[in-house]
């Protein structure tokens, strides 16, 4: 029986190397790629008849554009609408990214930490980025709570600016884990099923059922989480406190 | 644990780095801006219906405001025809009453005259009747030629008594 971890393994498809770094087309690669498309095809194509009565794809895209632009407004303000096409981007991403990787022999590219990271980084640098081109110096007062006693302040800022770092790691950490945690468990329960075979199989196939169900829960909901969390950072670097 | 393998890093942030970015473009330059335009003609072709149907109404208000003043004054105005329709018949009626009624008066007084004059000529011919008779009975019980004037004579007398 395979390892539950065999399906993280990241193989070359097209080996590339370049100044000595493997940069190979891997299935990792091919996921996000598919992922651009996935998302691309169906926002094109659902969106071709621009009917002023939507179909059924057509409501979906847009239900799917207001969803975001809906979260933006409300937790960015008018502010966020420059922000938009970016945290559409990141969700889409996510979200296609998290359901393809629910396809049997799929590879699921949001199950690696570094993906994640990279993600939860370009976010956080940005989001620090705005904050001070909005603001400049004034950006820092994030980090000191108001209304709090000034002999507290030594002892808030340095909580406050270690919370602000543990941004990214926190946001990488909860979708990584996410989609790892899923899928190992998935592959366990499915590891018993032929264990046990047809005589007790029904039980952990049982199981995968429900677990399969959940996992398109999560798919979804850690897309959102994260790309709330992102418009969440967003509001505080645009509005500080 | 594949995900701790630090070999596999430099492809998947490249590939990473390649596939938002296309992404990105992808959303920002073609596919958001159509859904954008799809939504704001939709809102538009929304508003500009309320907008009309807002004309609409008031356009059927300010109609049935006029067909209510046009009500009110044709009612008026048949009310003032039939007081004044009544009142000519009214009068109409009254002068016909009034000539019939002269009519009849002068009939009736033609007629009691008429009545009068014929009893004047029966009583005047019973007396010529009762003269005539005595004459003659005279003539046949006694014999007499009786002159026709002393029996009229005689026959008056009678009468007056």
């Amino acid at each position: 029986m395979a390892s539950p971890l065999h399906q993280f393994e990241i193989k070359p498809l097209i080996p590339l190397e370049i100044a000595g770094i493997d940069v190979s087309f891997t299935n990792s690669s091919l996921f996000m790629v598919a992922a651009v498309a996935g998302v691309t095809l169906f926002l094109t194509l659902s969106m071709r008849g621009r009917a002023l009565v939507p179909g059924r794809w057509q409501s979906l895209a847009e239900m799917m554009y207001e969803f975001i632009g809906g979260m933006i407004r409300e937790n960015v303000g008018n502010e966020g609408r420059h922000f938009f096409p970016f945290i559409f981007t990141l969700f889409a991403f996510i979200l296609f990214g998290n359901l393809f990787g629910l396809l049997p022999y799929a590879f699921t590219f949001t199950s690696h930490i570094i993906v994640t990271f990279a993600l939860a980084m370009t976010v956080f640098i940005g989001v620090t980025i705005v904050g001070i081109v909005l603001h400049g110096a004034h950006f820092f007062t994030l980090f000191v709570p108001s209304g709090v006693p000034k002999v507290m302040i030594p002892f808030l800022v340095p909580i406050e600016l270690l919370s602000y770092l543990s941004r990214p790691i926190s946001l990488s950490i909860r979708l990584f884990a996410n989609m790892m945690a899923g899928h190992t468990m998935m592959k366990v329960f499915a590891g018993f099923i032929v264990g046990l075979g047809f005589l007790g199989g029904w039980a952990p196939l049982a199981v995968n059922v429900a677990l399969t169900g959940f996992e398109f829960v999560v798919a979804f909901l850690q897309a959102y989480v994260f790309t709330l969390l992102t418009c969440l950072y967003l509001n505080d670097a645009v509005h500080l406190h | 644990m594949p995900q701790l393998d630090v070999s596999t890093f430099p492809t998947q942030l490249i590939w990473l780095a390649i596939s938002f970015i296309a992404l990105y473009v992808l959303m920002s330059k073609l596919a958001l801006p159509r859904i954008a335009h799809v939504l704001d003609a939709r809102q538009k072709r929304i508003d500009d219906c309320i907008a009309q149907a807002e004309e609409f109404r008031k356009e059927a208000e300010e109609a049935l405001g006029a067909y209510e003043k046009a009500l009110a004054e044709s009612k008026a105005k048949a009310q003032e025809m039939l007081r004044e329709t009544t009142e000519g018949l009214n009068k109409q009626a009254e002068a016909r009453q009034k000539e019939l009624g002269d009519r009849l008066a002068q009939q009736i007084k033609d007629g009691e005259t008429r009545i009068a004059a014929a009893k004047q000529a029966a009583l005047a011919n019973v007396r010529d009747v009762a003269a005539e008779v005595a004459r003659t009975a005279v003539e046949k019980v006694a014999g007499l030629a009786v002159d026709a004037g002393k029996a009229s004579a005689a026959v008056d007398a009678a009468l007056k008594e």
